[in-house]
Formats: C-alpha cells, sequence, structure tokens
C-alpha cells in the first residue's frame, strides 16, 4: 500500500505490477503459459474485443505475466504503460510502425547499435521511411535535418560506440518544436541510470535482453509512453488522431488523451505484426528486475575499478568511458548520469589486429561474445568479429581500431576481472613482440 | 463529437455515436484536472449497450473552450446547457468526486432533468485542505505528485483504461499535468479544488433531487473517505452503496467493479 509519497525505485522493482496471487496465494509472480483466455459470456468477449472492459484474449496481444512486466517497466521509467515485445528490435519497430508509413522521415543518431543502424538506413528505407543520421552532439545539425514529413527523433542514452550521451532536453526540445517526438532507447542505462522521460523524451524502449534481464538468458523488448506527448497539438500523426478503419474506426486520441500510442500500438502492432513477448520470457525478465538496483550499482562500481586500471595501462592507448575527463561527454554524463554511464565500454589496444585477438583470447573470466548487459563480464573484439569484413578506412570511420576491445563489466569480483585483463593485456603485448 | 454551448466549442466524448434521440442518454462528468478518458472503459460499454452517452470536457479542460467552472453551481449549469443543446430532457447523471457534485447540483436544481444520479468517489462536503488549496494554486505540478499519490491505493491494478499495461500512478499524472497545461493561466486546478470545498449545497441539492442515488465508494480512498460520505448516504431518499477494494481513481483501479455497479443500477 503507498504512503504519502510515490513508492522508490527499489520497492517498485520488486512490487509493481505485482500482488499475491488472488487465486493460489502464490508471492512469485506466476507463469501465464496459455494462448488464450475462457470468456464469461458472449457479451464479456463483444466488451474485450470492443476495448469496452480491460482484460485478456489472446497471448499475443496480451498476457497476465507480461502485463506485469508492462507495468513494472513503466513504474520504473515514470511511464503511463508499456508493450512488452519479442526482443528490443521488435519494440523499436513497433515504436517506429505506429507513428509512420511509408513517405514518412525520422531524425536519427549516428551513435547507434548496429541493428538499428540496418533498421533505418536499410530495411526501413525499402518500406518508403528515410532516415537522416545526426552526430547527438551536433545540436545544430538535428534542427537543420528536420523535413515536413519528419514524424521522429531517435537516439540512444549513450550511443554506440564511443558512449555519447544525448543531450535529452536539447534534443526533445528541438523535437517538440518540430511537433514530433523524441524516442530513446535506453538499454545501455537502465532506468537506474536514467529516466529519459524525466528530461523530455516521449518514448523509451529497452532490448530488455540486457540489464533488465540481466541474466543473458532470453531475448526481449519493451517500449514504454509517457504520455506527455501531444499527438492531436502537433498534427502530424493521423494514425493516432483519426477514425482508423482496421479497428472499429476507433480515434485513438479521443479515447485517451494521454495514450493513444499505446492504444494503437497494442491494437494494431502486436495484432498484426505479432511480435508479442513469450509469458515465461516476460517472468525471467522479471526476476532480473527485481534486483536490478543492487545489480546496477554493482556494475557501476566495478566498471569505475577496471577503467581506472585501464586508464593508467602502457599498452593502452585509450579508455572510452565518460567517467574520464578527456571523454567529449564527461561534462553531460556528469549532469544526467550521476550514479555512471553504463557499464559497457570500449577501448584501444596499441596493437595489430593479432594482438587484439591474443587479447581476447587470453582471458579467463571474461566471456567472448556477441552481448552485452549480462552479470557475467563480456568481451568482444570488433575487428576481428562484428566488424570483421570493413576495411582498415572503414573501422576508423566507425571509430574503431585493428585494437578495440569492447567490454561489459559484470558483477564478479573486481580484483578477478583485473587480473584477467592484466594478464590478457600481457599476452597480447608478446602476440606483437 | 464537438458542440457549442454557452457559446464555446465544448467536446463530447460519446464513443464514435451519434446522437440518437430515441436512446436513453447518460452523462459522465469528470472530477478535478481529469477529462472525459478518465471514463474510456465505462462510456464505451453504455455507448455499445444501448445508451447516448456524453461525456463532456469540463469548459477549459483539455479539448473544451471557455473559462473552467468557478462553483459547482456553475458548472452545473453547464451540463444543463449542454443537455439543452441536444435537446435531451431527462438523462441519468454519473460523476466522480467533483464532478459527483456538479451532478448532485443538477439534481438538486433541475430534479425533473435527472433520471438517476450516480456518485463516484464522493464525499459531501468534500473540504479541501487549505496546504493543498495553497499548492494547487501556487504549485500546481507538486500537488498533482500529491494528489496522484492519495488517489490510488495498489502497486498492481488489474488491467485498466489502456487495456494490460497500463501503469494507473503514470498514467493519472501525465493526465492531470495534460489538463493542467490546457490552462495557460495554469490555474485551473486550484479553480476546481475551491468549487469542491466552496460547495455547501449538497445536503440541500440531495433533499430536493427525486431520483434513486447510487453511491460507489473506494474502501481505501484517502481523498474523499467512505465515512466523509457517510453523511450525503444517509441524506438519500432512494440511496444505494456499493463499496470497492479501490482508491479514489475507483473507475481506473476497479473499472469493472464500478461498470457492474453501474449497470446494475442504470435503467434506460
Amino acid at each position: 500500500m503507498p504512503g504519502y509519497s510515490d513508492p522508490g525505485f527499489d520497492t517498485l522493482a520488486l512490487h509493481a505490477g505485482a500482488a499475491p496471487d488472488p487465486a493460489t496465494g502464490a508471492r512469485a509472480v506466476p507463469i501465464h503459459l496459455t494462448t488464450s483466455f475462457v470468456f464469461e459470456s458472449s457479451d464479456h468477449a463483444a466488451s474485450l474485443f470492443n476495448l469496452e472492459r480491460a482484460g485478456h484474449v489472446y497471448s499475443r496481444i496480451s498476457n497476465p505475466t507480461n502485463a506485469v512486466l508492462e507495468q513494472r517497466v513503466s513504474a520504473l521509467e515514470g511511464g503511463i504503460g508499456a508493450i512488452a515485445t519479442a526482443s528490443g528490435q521488435a519494440a523499436l519497430h513497433l515504436s517506429i510502425a505506429t507513428l509512420m508509413g511509408a513517405g514518412s522521415h525520422i531524425v536519427a543518431s549516428t551513435a547507434l547499435y548496429g541493428g538499428s543502424q540496418n533498421l533505418l538506413h536499410y530495411t526501413l528505407r525499402r518500406f518508403g521511411i528515410d532516415t537522416t543520421f545526426v552526430k547527438p552532439g551536433d545540436i545544430a545539425g538535428w534542427r537543420a535535418a528536420v523535413r515536413p514529413n519528419t514524424k521522429l527523433f531517435f537516439g540512444e542514452t549513450v550511443g554506440n560506440p564511443g558512449l555519447d550521451v544525448l543531450d535529452i532536453a536539447a534534443v526533445s526540445g528541438i523535437a517538440h518544436d518540430a511537433g514530433v517526438p523524441l524516442l530513446v532507447d535506453s538499454t545501455l542505462t537502465s532506468p537506474w541510470l536514467i529516466k529519459p522521460l524525466d528530461h523530455g523524451a516521449d518514448l523509451v524502449y529497452h532490448s530488455a535482453t540486457k540489464f533488465l534481464s540481466g541474466h543473458g538468458t532470453v531475448i526481449g523488448g519493451i517500449v514504454v509512453d509517457g504520455g506527455s506527448f501531444d499527438w492531436e497539438k502537433s498534427g502530424k500523426f493521423a494514425e493516432l488522431t483519426e477514425a482508423y478503419d482496421g479497428f472499429h474506426n476507433m480515434v485513438f486520441s479521443e479515447e485517451s488523451t494521454v495514450g493513444a500510442f499505446l492504444l494503437r500500438a497494442r491494437r494494431e502492432g502486436l495484432r498484426d505484426f505479432g511480435a508479442c513477448m513469450s509469458p515465461h520470457t516476460a517472468w525471467l525478465i522479471l526476476q532480473g528486475i527485481e534486483t536490478l538496483p543492487l545489480r546496477m550499482a554493482r556494475h557501476m562500481s566495478n566498471t569505475e575499478k577496471v577503467v581506472d586500471f585501464l586508464a593508467s595501462h602502457p599498452f593502452v592507448s585509450r579508455v572510452g568511458h565518460p567517467l574520464l575527463e578527456s571523454h567529449p561527454s564527461h561534462a553531460l554524463a556528469r549532469q544526467l548520469l550521476p550514479r555512471g554511464a553504463g557499464s559497457v565500454f570500449s577501448f584501444d589496444l596499441k596493437g595489430s589486429r593479432a594482438q587484439g585477438k591474443a587479447f581476447v583470447e587470453s582471458l579467463k573470466v571474461f566471456s567472448h561474445l556477441a552481448n552485452v548487459g549480462d552479470c557475467r563480464s563480456l568481451v568482444i573484439h570488433p575487428a576481428s568479429t562484428t566488424h570483421f569484413r570493413m576495411t582498415d578506412e572503414a573501422l576508423l570511420d566507425a571509430g574503431i581500431t585493428q585494437g578495440t576491445i569492447r567490454l561489459s563489466i559484470g558483477l564478479e569480483d573486481p580484483d578477478d576481472l583485473i587480473d584477467d585483463l592484466k594478464r590478457a593485456l600481457k599476452a597480447a603485448e608478446k602476440a606483437g613482440a | 463529437m464537438y458542440l457549442t454551448v454557452n457559446g464555446h466549442t465544448t467536446y463530447c466524448y460519446t464513443s464514435g455515436k451519434a446522437f440518437d434521440a430515441a436512446k436513453p442518454t447518460v452523462v459522465f462528468i469528470h472530477g478535478v484536472l481529469n477529462d472525459h478518458s478518465v471514463w474510456i472503459l465505462q462510456t464505451r460499454y453504455f455507448a455499445h449497450h444501448g445508451w447516448n452517452v456524453l461525456a463532456p470536457d469540463l469548459p477549459g479542460h483539455c479539448k473544451s473552450a471557455g473559462e473552467a467552472p468557478q462553483s459547482v453551481e456553475e458548472a452545473a449549469a453547464f451540463i444543463t446547457a449542454l443537455l439543452d443543446a441536444l435537446g435531451v430532457q431527462k438523462a441519468a447523471l454519473v460523476g466522480h468526486s467533483f464532478g459527483s457534485l456538479i451532478a448532485l447540483a443538477l439534481a438538486g436544481s433541475a430534479p425533473g432533468r435527472v433520471s438517476q444520479l450516480v456518485m463516484v468517489g464522493t464525499a459531501v462536503p468534500m473540504k479541501v485542505s487549505p496546504a493543498l488549496l495553497e499548492l494547487s494554486l501556487n504549485q500546481p505540478l507538486k500537488a498533482i505528485d500529491m494528489v496522484n499519490v492519495f488517489s490510488h491505493s495498489m502497486l498492481a491494478p488489474p488491467p485498466s483504461s489502456l487495456g494490460p499495461g497500463t501503469w494507473l500512478y503514470g498514467s493519472s499524472r501525465a493526465l492531470m499535468k495534460r489538463v493542467l497545461a490546457s490552462d495557460p493561466a495554469g490555474r485551473i486546478f486550484h479553480t476546481g479544488f475551491k468549487a469542491c470545498n466552496d460547495y455547501s449545497g449538497g445536503e440541500a441539492a440531495m433533499e430536493r433531487a427525486a431520483c434513486e442515488v447510487l453511491f460507489i465508494l473506494g474502501s481505501n480512498d484517502q481523498m474523499t473517505t467512505p465515512r466523509a460520505a457517510q453523511s450525503i448516504v444517509s441524506k438519500a431518499k432512494r440511496g444505494k452503496v456499493v463499496t470497492l477494494e479501490a482508491g479514489h481513481s475507483l473507475m481506473l483501479e476497479a473499472p469493472e467493479g464500478v461498470l457492474f455497479a453501474m449497470k446494475d443500477f442504470l435503467r434506460p
């Protein structure tokens, strides 16, 4: 039961959306592995389909376990509601597909996860949605990129791969001047480090696969609506403000003054595109969120120690973390991310591609794989894996050198992480001899 | 739909249905710093089950132009004018909080025009603490946070206004901020609270009201406690009370319970 102020973050991480199960008394969230839900009567069925009553019909559209996750992440982000999706990419696609169609335009940060960049640069262009990319810190560039058909601004809280911190207030201000919302990918920060909606973002999404889940077990995504963007005032979103033949001629912005986006995203996007989350996945992500505050605190303290170690190592030429004064986003990170700018970052070895490989292969505690945000520490050498087809010149354009290493700092004993890195750095040095 | 009431453009939610003079009419009246959308589920249900639904945004609130009503009586006169504009002689009235006082005032001043009365989350008198009155004027965002906490009673609400996955603390706060922003002077919050606080005609209105009255109360309501409703309940000649496990935002925290209570009560 709430008291006289909003429940705190740690309380919400455990309790938002979940109460003891009224049917069984189960204290943990039950996993509702069922496709469908029995109607009480024909009238009940018709009322559910026509949004006269709220409830579950079919698990592609909604599910009780997923609903707990949606309420919980909404609570942690300060939103009005959320939709859980099959992956972070599905959350991004659902957001875009709800707001626009062919002939629309997006202004996006250049500092994006590769999958997002692919979606915007290649795939959506095939469907008639064009994107202009702007360096996240180029505030004038965001404004200059706006076109009459622009429907969305999009960036990451800390951009890939250099951890450029997005000035959410400044960028959202320009978006709002243009009558469009700002969508923010907060995967690498989680709501424990920053709540983008508090800074002016309108929609926020996560690859819940990463820190929200935290254990490297499931793929999932979630998009949260802040309820702050006025779709009618904008005048650019007929999808939300005019009668929709595809759903009972509903005018979503009339049904809900603040929730039109979520209404259409669930009733159209989940229904038609179908990228829903499994209830079992939702349950595993909920398990992760219950310890999110504890894990994030440890991720941050371990990261600080590892960054300090690497920054003073003679075989390391650069550490790309905003903790360091040398990082271009250092000041902005201190302002927007006082608890830390995340535990995923890259650094450069003073060495060749072969030395980079030697470094990765010498690590014992860090796991060599293509993921981040696990409780275990992870490593990847982009030049020999994710970016191996790129020429040296193209790599440099992407901010990647032959010796660039990406780390995701986990929850192990920090001394063991540093010992592991120390040993691998020595091996890399020897490999160049 | 949009129509002109008292010379001002007025928005009235009807669930997309055209007004049909052959059907009975039910009017849903929202509370302070709310709008028609707090009734999203209940209004859709009645609109698709044989009723004309009129859920206006009160003047000065969101989609409706004009000055926000300065008193309960002024707001009741607006509802009368709305009925006149559509040629409705008699309607059932449903009101939440401030809206329940508006409905009561109309039932008292024009008993022949109100077929049935539903008062949701109500208390008469509806006193607002001096501190909250002052806060609503000078620090409305802080007052919104306070009222929002007082208005909700559960961290795990059932599927609600936006369906499963709705976070009511967030959606109610966002709506209040949106309504506040619809008044350039930023006084709409205080105006509503002051109207509630100043209204002294409730008991007399109930004595004059001729219709049946349904009270839907929240057992965990901290804004208008069930105890604070007892006085007006006792004055109702044909009153019925349904108490639900919910806070002040009953329509959102107990949407099914509110719907069932109204379904059982309202007759065409």
